[in-house]
């Protein structure tokens, strides 16, 4: 009986033992949830961030380079425990019902994987919290780069970075960021960001219960470096934007300096600007509604995005459309008695010479002849009707990229504007409207828009006698053998080369004769012309465009100012400078212009409407 | 003169190399599962400690083969009062871990009189089993039975450690085995089914089920009428039973004994409470797939994810850095240990080292069962170490002295012959 019993607990043990083998066998060896399971909590795939490209000027001077921010993060925001919470609180400067605030966030944002406890935690603070970070399991340092920069300067062409915002996740082509990654929002930082950017890295590494990193995964195997992003070279002069920066501070406008034979653009400022140091990432939060409240907009970036009427600087433009379509010749003169008379109406002119021809209508800028020259080409005998030359005229002015966006690489550009025919059939009825009724599109009044980066490039395309290229900020892309292939391309404009002489030849009479010539600088050939654009709304804005020198041109410029008065009083004066400081670095200093020079820094033009709510934290350094 | 005749002991060598296995298994287990990378060599933190333990143990194993072989026979029932009296020290002087009062420290060490009681238990049952005209029949000697397993159950239930008292229903093996009716045994069996069934589906649906098979049943057998009421009163005590389970489940367990139990049978999943050592337990074994992830480089030991890791769930180290080839090596391991100290029990020629070793074969079973079954997820929760593998002073040296007594008891054999026929 004992025996039988001994052979029953003997097969009862071996039972035991093969159930165990075979549940062994099936969970290890079948099933392979637990392998997936078990890499899902023990394994962290952390991401490398490649450091951003570099940032320099045409001369090669570094003007944006990284800086690290850190983020607070906690490994497993559900397993937080054991640690000394009162002595993290007092490390990291906040209460405890701070703390549990801030815990709970992360809890919501992810429950069992990684989470951001605290964003952008200050160089001090990382320092401090660093070296005790040993005591508070579960929490970690993430690193990211940050923008900083060599100069207080060139705000608007640079742009910002922020965190990525749902609709750019939502809408990448392919997967590349994830919540919480950077990207570049405005300006070139937005514009090259693909290039920028580089591509990111990762890392697996396994992690204990409370997160702490315990060794990289397969020796690392699997793990990728981060390719760092290429640097990018501008073609914007950065002593020549300071300079312009200078001029223009304490002022509302703009200015554009391009270099015609390239499309370069050498200089793109719009005043006020702000301090890019105090948009970065760690900044920006406390700048940001600061620039939005205050009335003179400096975020707003003026030289692509806000249209003037170009007054008076339009007068070249129109003096070439006319010798084009042959509604004047280079020998075309008309009497100008101080005044244009259109029916009842009365346009006002100058004090100048009664005969007038081209040239002298540019150099003294003459209303009376534009008129005429409109009402000209508007009733060519070639045209039917009004809408047909009124259109011929708009394609002249599109050849210009007048009324089109150019396609800069700085974010958000306009287009102007530059209405067609449809416009004026919808205010005065189908085909009964005529020249008369826009004639003030003739000096550069009325319906039309230009932003200061079209006005340059009129500038530009005069200076070429006849073509541009699109401007660009973009000189050089480290890795790349190539800019966008649109900065390239020669852009013809609709006028044949010839006619450009004699109103290059008035431009310079300008600044010889005309109305900047008390603005001449020895040595250098500048053609230019004023403008004085009516403003409803207050003074008048001044305006300028030039190109220099007038033969093989380095620089085509144009000025605006806001709310400031004559052209020639200060945006003439702003453009003679930096053309001067463009093409003599070392003369103004030495020159009679130091006092010119000193009157532009200091005006302060700003309406006294605005001045009490304009906030000097912005500018600053 | 004695000792002459003590060298000539022959000790068996296949159980011999099959402990040494598992002691090594086990101290490369513990080594791994509180390794730190780069901080520790082996002779150090517990590892080292196991190591010592294993040298202490060695140490008394020597002591032992030079007892006289009758020496344990002789002074059964004293090694037994003597543990008896470390259990009530430990409930009057004891540390508490953990909730639990079964340590006594002595400076920096502690000692787990529990794992020894086992031991002194295996003692006084085998004296009292194999006293001439011993018989199940007997109410005196079956109370005396009963007395000397149900006290160290009793006291150990006091420390607070209802797993390490569990281990005690190991000695029905050894009943059965010497003859106790196999009834008891089905019974009981037949009460954990009662048990079972009545958690999952209620005492209600159970009792009415066992009502409706009744009456199937006697529809069948309605002439016999000599088993109606036999079987009446089956039917009584098991609606019965499983009523009391239910009480007993609801109003006397506690919370944690609830869900574990309930973990176990599958009817809660509670990944995060009672379940969590069980769920991450299966991941680190499951894990491991079929050669593990290798030796030191376990990322759910190493990520410290399941508690008590070195001690009760030591085994999820073997099953994720050994896979499937290692853990089921272990489980041969043990087995094959087992089978070989019945064995050893089979050839003793004495009645008294038949029951110990058989005693301490049983032990080991049960602590093999519920300890590998648990991290597995086929039993419950029962906090009992894995003999020779969990990290624990107590546990390994207790069951060294078990293991040498039983191999000394098992080498002195054929002097048993001679003692028996001089």
């Amino acid at each position: 009986m004992n025996k039988q019993r001994t052979y029953i607990i003997n097969v009862a043990v071996v039972l035991v033992g093969l159930i165990f083998i075979f549940r062994l066998f099936q969970i290890q060896v079948l099933d392979d949830k637990y392998v997936n399971i078990a890499e899902k909590i023990s394994l962290r795939r952390q991401t490398v961030y490649p450091q951003r490209g570099l940032i320099f000027d045409r001369n090669d001077k570094l003007i944006v380079y990284n800086d690290p921010v850190y983020d607070l993060m906690i490994a497993v925001p559900i397993r937080l425990k054991g640690i000394d919470t009162t002595a993290f609180c007092a490390l990291l400067q906040i209460d405890r019902s701070e703390f549990d605030k801030m815990l709970e966030r992360a809890k919501t944002n992810s429950y069992r994987g990684k989470s951001v406890f605290k964003r952008n935690v200050s160089n001090l603070l990382y320092a401090r919290l660093q070296e005790r970070l040993y005591e508070f399991s579960g929490f970690f340092f993430e690193i990211r780069q940050d923008r900083n920069y060599k100069y207080n300067s060139a705000a608007h062409v640079l742009g910002y970075l922020g965190e990525i915002n749902k609709s750019e996740l939502d809408k990448q082509e392919e997967e590349y960021y994830e919540q919480g990654d950077f990207n570049g929002k405005k300006g070139v930082e937005r514009f090259y960001e693909k290039e920028l950017r580089g591509v990111k890295g990762e890392q697996y590494l396994y992690v204990d219960k409370f997160g702490v990193i315990k060794g990289s995964y397969k020796e690392g195997k699997l793990d990728q470096d981060a390719i760092d992003g290429n640097n990018l070279h501008l073609s914007i002069d950065i002593d020549l934007q300071l300079y312009g920066e200078q001029l223009l501070d304490n002022k509302m406008g703009s200015v554009v300096a391009i270099e015609p034979s390239t499309g370069q653009i050498l200089a793109l400022i719009s005043s006020p600007f702000y301090n890019p140091a105090k948009f970065n990432i760690q900044n920006r939060g406390k700048y940001y509604t600061m620039a939005i409240s205050d009335p003179t907009k400096p975020i707003f970036n003026r030289a692509v995005s806000a249209p003037y009427p170009p007054g008076s600087t339009f007068k070249p433009l129109m003096a070439l459309v006319g010798l084009q379509d042959e509604a004047i010749n280079k020998q075309t003169h008309f009497g100008c008695p101080g005044f244009y008379r259109l029916g009842r109406r009365i346009i006002k002119c100058h004090p100048h010479a009664f005969n007038t021809g081209l040239q002298l209508s540019i150099a003294s800028s003459c209303n009376t002849f534009y008129c005429n020259t409109f009402k000209n080409m508007m009733q060519l005998d070639k045209y039917e009707n009004s809408e047909e030359s009124y259109n011929a005229w708009r394609s002249y002015l599109k050849s210009f990229g007048v009324g089109d966006k150019l396609g800069i690489d700085v974010s958000s550009e306009v287009s102007g504007w530059l209405k067609d025919a449809a416009y004026y059939d919808k205010i005065y009825g189908n085909g009964s409207w005529k020249y008369s009724n826009i004639i003030s599109l003739s000096f550069g009044q009325g319906e039309l828009g230009l932003t200061p980066v079209q006005i340059a490039n009129i500038a530009a395309a005069i200076a070429n006698r006849g073509f541009y290229y699109t401007p660009h900020v973009v000189r050089k892309i480290e890795n790349m053998e190539y800019i966008p292939e649109k900065y390239l391309v020669k852009n013809h404009t609709k006028i044949s080369p010839s006619h450009f002489d004699a109103v290059v030849q008035g431009m310079q009479e300008v600044t010889l004769s005309g109305t900047a010539s008390h603005l001449v600088i020895p040595g250098i050939a500048i053609a230019g012309k004023t403008g004085t654009v009516q403003n409803p709304h207050g003074k008048n804005h001044s305006a300028y465009m030039a190109f220099a020198p007038v033969i093989q041109p380095k620089i085509a410029i144009a000025v605006v100012v806001e709310e400031a008065g004559y052209g020639s009083s200060w945006a003439a004066p702003i453009a003679h400078l930096m053309i001067e400081k463009y093409l003599m670095p070392d003369s103004v200093s030495k020159s009679s212009k130091v006092d010119l020079e000193r009157k532009m820094m200091e005006s302060d033009l700003i309406p006294l409407k605005y001045k009490s709510q304009r906030n000097e934290a912005l500018y600053g350094k | 003169m004695k000792l002459y005749m003590e060298s000539k002991s022959r000790i068996d060598i296949v159980s011999l190399l099959l402990f040494l296995s598992i002691a090594l298994l086990g101290i490369a287990s513990v080594y791994s599962a509180t390794y730190e990378s780069g901080a520790e060599s082996l002779w150090q933190g517990r590892s080292g400690k196991q190591l010592m333990w294993f040298g202490v143990s060695a140490a008394v194993g020597v002591v032992i083969f030079l007892l006289n072989s009758n020496f344990f026979e002789l002074f059964s029932m004293y090694i037994y009062v003597t543990f008896m009296i470390l259990l009530i020290v430990v409930l009057v002087i004891g540390a508490d871990i953990n909730g639990a009062r079964s340590w006594i420290r002595i400076g920096s060490i502690s000692i787990q009189p529990s794992e020894f009681a086992k031991y002194g238990t295996s003692f006084a049952v085998a004296s009292l089993l194999s006293n001439i005209g011993f018989s199940w029949q007997n109410r005196k000697e079956l109370i005396q039975v009963a007395a000397v397993i149900l006290i160290p159950m009793v006291l150990i239930v006091l420390q607070g450690d209802t797993g390490s008292a569990l281990v005690f229903l190991s000695f029905f093996l050894v009943f059965y085995r010497e003859g106790l009716s196999p009834v008891i045994l089905i019974v009981g069996l037949l009460a954990i089914l009662i048990f079972i069934l009545t958690l999952i589906f209620t005492s209600f649906y159970l009792c009415s089920a066992l009502v409706v098979g009744f009456l199937v049943f006697y529809a069948f057998t309605y002439t016999n009428k000599k088993i109606i009421v036999p079987s009446l009163i089956i039917l009584s005590i098991a609606i019965f039973f499983s009523l009391s389970v239910q009480f007993l489940f609801d109003n006397v367990l506690q919370e944690h004994q609830q869900k574990r139990i309930q973990v176990t049978l599958n009817l809660i999943e509670d990944n995060r409470g009672a379940g969590y050592n069980v769920n991450q337990s299966k991941i680190a074994i499951g894990s491991g797939s079929f050669t593990g992830k290798g030796f030191l480089n376990g990322s759910h030991t190493k990520g410290n994810f399941i508690p008590e890791q070195e001690t009760d769930f030591i085994f999820c180290t073997i099953g994720e850095e050994g896979g499937w080839a290692i853990s089921a090596l272990t489980v041969i391991l043990f087995i094959a240990f087992i089978l070989r100290l019945y064995h050893l029990a089979r050839r003793a020629k004495k009645k008294f080292k038949r029951i110990f070793i058989f005693s301490l074969a049983s032990i080991i079973f049960f602590h093999v069962l519920v300890n590998i079954g648990m991290t597995i997820g086929l039993m419950p929760v029962i906090g009992i170490p894995l003999p020779l593998i969990s990290y624990g002073g107590s546990s390994v040296l207790g069951f060294c002295i078990f293991i040498f007594t039983a191999l000394k008891m098992d080498a002195t054999r054929d002097q048993d012959l001679i003692s028996t026929y001089s």
